[in-house]
Parts: structure tokens; sequence; C-alpha cells
């Protein structure tokens, strides 16, 4: 029943990254830029800035994630941070650990900020509820909560290509159920104030009062849900969810939701295709549409690394910088 | 209870729902029963003599549903324990669902609570008797014996039986001894791994949902094995405007189904999930506005007649972690007068209507009529409460065991004077 903004600190800066829902638009913005600016640094030489030297940063991974911890890691590295990587799942609570004697006893090893992946909505909150003062929390995905960061870096690829967010048409097709990242997502398109946001699935993977609950339209039908988007945002769908009481099979899936040129033909002639990945090809997208032109996927992974440079770096009290400022530090 | 003192209570407020007094008068109690009321007999020299100017006096409050924890959970809580949150919560009697360890599924368990209860002295412990044997939904208990060890009624705690052949035979088995069945109302599949309302709060948040279709499947399906067994049953923890209203439909055939309503149901919502609030982590969940508003109507127009308080108190431990991972339930004695008396300030119930849901409301619930009432003769259990008196809740002063309140640091009004079980004080503050 506390009302205190869970991730802001009394001055409204940045202090964990836990959802990206209650930031306003202008922090979004911030951390757009600032990412934008730091884009920079993995072009250099030496691609590294000083902005968190001397900070010890831990991926916390209770959920296997290579790509996503890689990304955090590399970023981390750029910013000068000593890099801590611990794969949870296969050792403290095996052993029954609870999660918060995990977070202590990383505390005592004086750990300044964690990235945490948890297979448990709110896992992020907790932590940062009962964290030392001093420590900050990004979520690197919870559950079917959060995954701010993700739903971040598709932001800043989306604005590479369509600056004027209230113009947009924004379509996003997949298992929203379960996911974390059309989460992020829609709260993140709402608040830049795209005025049209659509999710496409089968009714099972859609949560009943998503309408309400996003502020967007579902439609049923690929063809039309995408017609006159700009940009379609492919949601990866888990295995196991197939031959269950949620989907019948992968081939039926495909036939209705699959991405394929031909079904891509109703979207505008410049519209993007996204996807989180890894890419289950031929089952969300056949490889025509992964590898074709429209595809920005691998400018996705690229922004990934930037757009977690930025969080980690304002979490850890670099907010309010400009963009001059940071290419300063970045050819020091 | 043999050496209950004599004693008055003077200047007080009496509000007794069962005879519909609503007066200030005195009380007068001696051997553990209400002697006279207004003036006292002649010759009559209490022991000690109460001042209740300003407060209300009214019957001792009588609750459906209050976990005690022991026997087999005591790093929770004990009957000790509970038993002084429930003094000072003004409720004399309450029943304790049988999920302990072991299950309340034979005789001795069910003495053993009423021994160790009465040992105590603080609040009359009533169990509740397992409806099937381990609580495991297959094989029905030896409902005979439990009820003559002293079981006010049958209950399957919060595990539904998922076969609803078992259910049927339990129902019946239960109707041959005239034993009320408490049934929880959640379909076990459609409620698994869920956590929160399936709405637009948990929806935001990403917690598995429980949907309205988890109760209404469940009322409907309690509803006809009722009808077709002529058992009594008992919906404890209603939580939905559609439940309500399909019991106040069957109520109105003439089937014999009561229900009741968890009092955080009527003033907390999905929205208090909002920032994962492990103490908001309830089962039946917070549901929506429109859910409390008609939860509260059925309670306005009788189709729900008891308020709960469906205490639940939890080790520290239990509520430390991720929303979905901790334990369900709150620790909801000492907030019960206190949030019952909001019904009141809201215009739900008045000040009577509110006491009958809380006296012997939940008494006919348990076809006790010697509980929940105040009339000469019958048990000397009182409350004597200040609707007035503003506090905070507050780590310090908490009774319970169990802390797992969302309430913790707000102020609420109304509090509890003094408690007597059997005419004797068990609390006063």
């Amino acid at each position: 029943m506390t009302c205190s903004h869970p991730q802001l600190d009394a001055q409204g800066r940045l202090k964990h990254c836990l959802t990206l829902d209650g930031l306003s638009r202008e922090l979004l913005t911030e951390i757009l830029d600032q990412a934008e600016s730091l884009l920079g640094v993995s072009r250099q030489a030496v691609k590294k800035v000083p902005l968190c030297r001397g900070k010890v940063i831990a991926n916390l991974f209770f959920e296997n994630s290579t790509r996503t911890r890689t990304t955090f890691e590399l970023a981390a590295k750029r910013l000068s941070a000593d890099v801590l990587n611990l794969n949870i799942s296969t050792s403290a609570t095996a052993k029954g650990e609870t999660l918060l004697d995990t977070l202590r006893n990383l505390e005592a090893m004086h750990v300044d900020m964690f990235v945490v992946r948890h297979a448990t909505s709110g896992a992020a909150h907790f932590m940062a509820a009962h964290a030392a003062p001093h420590v900050s929390i990004v979520n690197a995905g919870d559950g079917r909560h959060a995954h701010p960061t993700q739903a971040l870096l598709d932001l800043l690829t989306i604005r590479q290509h369509k600056p004027d967010f209230s113009q947009l048409r924004v379509a996003i097709v997949g298992d929203i159920l379960h996911s974390r990242v059309a989460r992020s997502q829609m709260i993140a398109l709402q608040t830049l104030g795209v005025p049209d946001v659509r999710v496409i699935a089968p009714r099972t993977l859609l949560p009943t009062h998503v309408e309400a609950a996003f502020g967007v339209t579902a439609y049923h039908d690929l063809s039309e849900g995408v017609r006159d988007a700009d940009v379609v945002i492919m949601l990866r769908i888990q295995r196991e969810r197939m031959n269950s009481a949620l989907l019948p099979s992968e081939h039926e899936y495909f036939q209705l939701f699959g991405l394929t040129e031909e079904r891509l033909a109703t979207a505008k002639p410049d519209a993007i295709v996204m996807h989180p990945g890894p890419i289950n090809r031929g089952v969300e997208m056949d490889s025509q549409v992964a590898d074709g032109r429209r595809s920005v996927i691998l400018e996705q992974v690229t922004n990934g690394i930037a757009v977690r440079m930025a969080v980690m770096s304002m979490c850890l009290g670099n907010q309010g910088l400009t963009s001059q400022h940071l290419e300063d530090t970045a050819h020091a | 209870m043999l050496n209950a003192p004599r004693l008055s209570i003077r200047h007080g407020r009496l509000i007794d729902p069962a005879s519909g007094q609503d007066a200030v008068t005195d009380l007068h109690l001696a051997d553990g029963r209400v002697l006279a009321i207004g003036d006292a007999p002649a010759g009559f020299q209490p022991d000690r003599t109460l001042d209740a100017h300003g407060l209300i006096v009214c019957p001792g409050f009588v609750d459906l549903c209050a976990r005690v924890r022991e026997p087999g959970l005591e790093q929770k809580a004990t009957i000790a324990s509970e038993g002084r949150a429930a003094a000072a919560s003004g409720v004399t009697t309450l029943c304790c669902p049988p999920d302990t360890r072991p299950v309340i599924d034979n005789p001795a368990v069910a003495r053993l609570i009423h021994q160790i209860s009465k040992q105590h002295g603080l609040v009359r412990v009533l169990p509740l008797g397992a409806m099937t044997q381990g609580l495991d939904g297959k094989s029905i208990t030896e409902m005979a014996a439990l009820k003559l060890a002293g079981c006010a009624a049958l209950s399957q705690a919060d595990r539904p039986v998922r076969d609803t052949q078992v259910q049927r035979r339990a129902l019946e088995y239960a109707a041959t001894f005239g034993l009320p069945v408490f049934l929880v109302p959640l379909d076990p599949e459609l409620s698994a791994g869920g956590c929160a309302h399936e709405g637009i709060v948990g929806t935001r948040l990403g917690l598995p949902g429980i949907p309205e279709a988890a109760e209404t499947v469940a009322v409907a399906r309690d509803l006809a094995l009722a009808e077709q067994t002529g058992a009594r049953i008992h919906f404890r923890g209603l939580s939905t405007a559609r439940g309500v209203e399909m019991l106040a439909e069957a109520q109105a055939r003439g089937v014999q189904a009561s229900g009741d309503v968890a009092l955080h149901q009527l003033v907390l919502s999905e929205h208090d999930l909002e920032h994962f609030d492990a103490n908001c982590h309830v089962i039946p969940p917070l549901r929506t506005y429109a859910d409390q508003a008609a939860l509260r109507a059925a309670l306005a127009e009788g189709v729900l007649t008891a308020l709960c308080s469906d205490h639940q108190p939890h080790d520290a431990d239990a509520k430390l972690g991720p929303f979905p991972e901790t334990a369900p339930g709150l620790s909801g004695l000492e907030t019960l007068l206190p949030l019952a008396l909001r019904l009141v300030a809201d215009g739900v119930l008045d000040l009577m209507g509110m006491i009958e849901r809380l006296t012997i409301g939940p008494a006919a619930i348990l076809e006790r009529a010697d509980l929940g009432r105040l009339a000469p003769g019958s048990k000397a259990d009182v409350c004597v409460f200040d609707p007035e008196a503003v506090w905070t809740v507050a780590p310090d002063t908490w009774i319970s065991q169990g802390r797992n309140t969302p309430f913790m640091g707000c102020e609420l009004r109304g509090r509890v004077s003094w408690t007597l079980l059997g005419g004797r004080i068990v609390f006063e503050r």
C-alpha cells in the first residue's frame, strides 16, 4: 500500500530499472537519447567509456539466456565496470538458497548493481524493495511482467527508422499472454504517444483484458492486423506451448500467424520487421522475411548494447548528462 | 470458566441483533452468563464494574474462518498467540479450517484443538472437520465421529474436491448427520497457478490470473449438488459479483445455501496489487471495484449473512519472495472490527446490521443458537468497543504472530476496549 515510486529516487531520477510502467515520456526519451550517443562507442577502436569505472555489476540470471546476458555483459564492460556473471539456475537456488539470501551474499561483496532475470513476475520489484540503499536493480526480464531494456532497444530501433511516434501504426504478433517483452512494448509505445498499437494472436495467446489494460486493439487475422502497419514486431513463441491447450500445432500456427512476404503485403511498403530473437524460423516467420530488406533484427542487437549502457549508466548516477558530454567522455 | 466474576458493564450502548435491542443501558453478568439487562437484580454486588460510557456493548464476534495454525504450523502461529489476537479483536468464537498438520480428519485432532484452546481460555475454537481424509479429495471422513468430537461443520479448507462424484457423496454423507459444509468456491483447474484476479491490473503486471469463472464454475457445481443432495452448504469467501448473483438466485429457489465474505474483499481491490505487495496476495484474489460493490450490496441485502476475517497468519519468510511465490492469505483478526466499521461509515450497513453479520449471522450458519446473542441466560461472550477510537497499525502493537497485513502503517477507526469470554475478561485495553 506504499505509494512511493519503486524505481525513482527522491529527485525523480532513475535508481532502478524495473518496468517502463510509470516512467514519463521525457525520461524514456532521455534514455533513448543517451543510448543514441553511446552507439558511437561500439564503433571506436577502443570500445570503452569510463562512465561506470570502479563499479561492480553482477548479472544474476535465474533463467538461462545467453543473448541477453552477453549484451548486458558487453554493455557493462564498455562502461568500464567490473562484471560478475552468475548463473543461479544451476547453483544457489538448487541448494535451497532463497532469492533474498542470494541478494544479501552478493551485496556483502559490494556489488553496485544487479542485472536480474527471473522466471517469476515481480522478482525485480521484490529485489529492489529489499536491496541495500546504494544498490541498483536492472530488470532483465521477470516472468510475464516486464523486460524494459528489450522494449527500449525496440523503441530506439523504431525511432531510427520512423522518428515521429505520433504517426505510427505498430503491430505486435504472437504470444502476448506470456510475453514480458510485449507488455513493456505496449506500455512504452503508449507513453511515447503511438496512436495505433495492435496485437495479433489467437485468443488463447491474448490476455483476456489486453485491450483495456494496454490501450491496444486486438486482431485475430494477421493480414488484417498488419494492414498499413509501419512496424511489425514478431514475438518468440515457446515450443512447449505447441500441442497443448493453447495451440494445436506449429503447422497451424505458422499457417495463420507466421509472417511471410505475402502476408506482409498489406503493411506499408516501408514497414520494418522486428523480432527480439532468437527466431524460430518457419514458426514465427519464414527466412525470407527474417533475412529480407525490411528486417531490422540485427540492428536491434546492436542497439541493445547501447540501450543497456544508457540504462546502467543512468541508474548508477549519470543521469542528466548531455549528449555533448557523453561524446566528450567517449573520446577522452 | 467456573470462576467467572460478577460484572456490571454500565452506561454502554447495548446492541443485540438477536433481540433487536439498541439502547444505552447496563449489562450484568454472573456465572459466565448474562444475568440481567438494565437494572441489576436486587442484592447484586458486582466484583467489578466496567464503565462503557460512549462505547458499544455487543455479543462477542463469531468468525467463520480464522487459522490458528496449531497443530503443526507453530512457526506461523499458535492457539495461544491467535487466541490473544482474537480476544483483542472482540472475537469470542472462531472456526479453524482443517488444514492443520495433521489434518482435522479424525476426532483426536479435533479434541486436541478443543483441549488446547480451553486450556488457554482466550477464545472458543470450533474446529472444522475435513470432508475427505487428509483433504485428499478422494475418501470421505468419519463425519459422525467428527461431529461428536465437536466439529461445527465440515470443510476442505482451500483444497476443493476435484472429483464431482466424491463431492456429491461427501455432501450426502454430511447431510445424513445434519452437518453444514463450508465450501471455498474455486475451480481447482481454472485457478491452478494463479495468484491474481484475471483483470486489467493482473494483466498489466503479468501475474498468472484466476478468472471470475474459477468461482462461478465452482458455485454452479456446488449449488447443483446441494439441490440434488439436500445438503446445507455455505460458500466461504465469495469474491465475484456473478458468484453472489448465482447464490441469490439459488436462495430464492429455496436451495439451502449461505455465503460469507472476507472483510478485505470489501475494502481492497485488484488495484492494491500495483506494487506487488505480497500482503495483498490472497485467495480468492482481490477483484474489481465492480465486484467489491456487488459484494457490499449482497451483504446489505442479506444474501451474504456473515463477515469473516479469513485470518491467515504467516511467518515472515512465507511472504518474502516475488509475489506469485509467496503464500496467500493475510492476518485479518485485528483489522476485522475497523474494516467492518468502514462499511457503516460508507453506508452499506447500519451498526446493528454490521454487528448482526459478526454475531447471529455466522452463528446461524453454524446452527448455534447459543452463540452471538446477549439475552438473560445466554453465554456472557461480550465485546465492548469504541467505534470512534483512531489507531495506527504498527508492528509493536500488533498481537497476532502473523504480521502479514497490508494495513501496516494505516490509520484505522474502531478499537476493542474489553472482550469477555464466558463472563471472564480475556482482553482489556
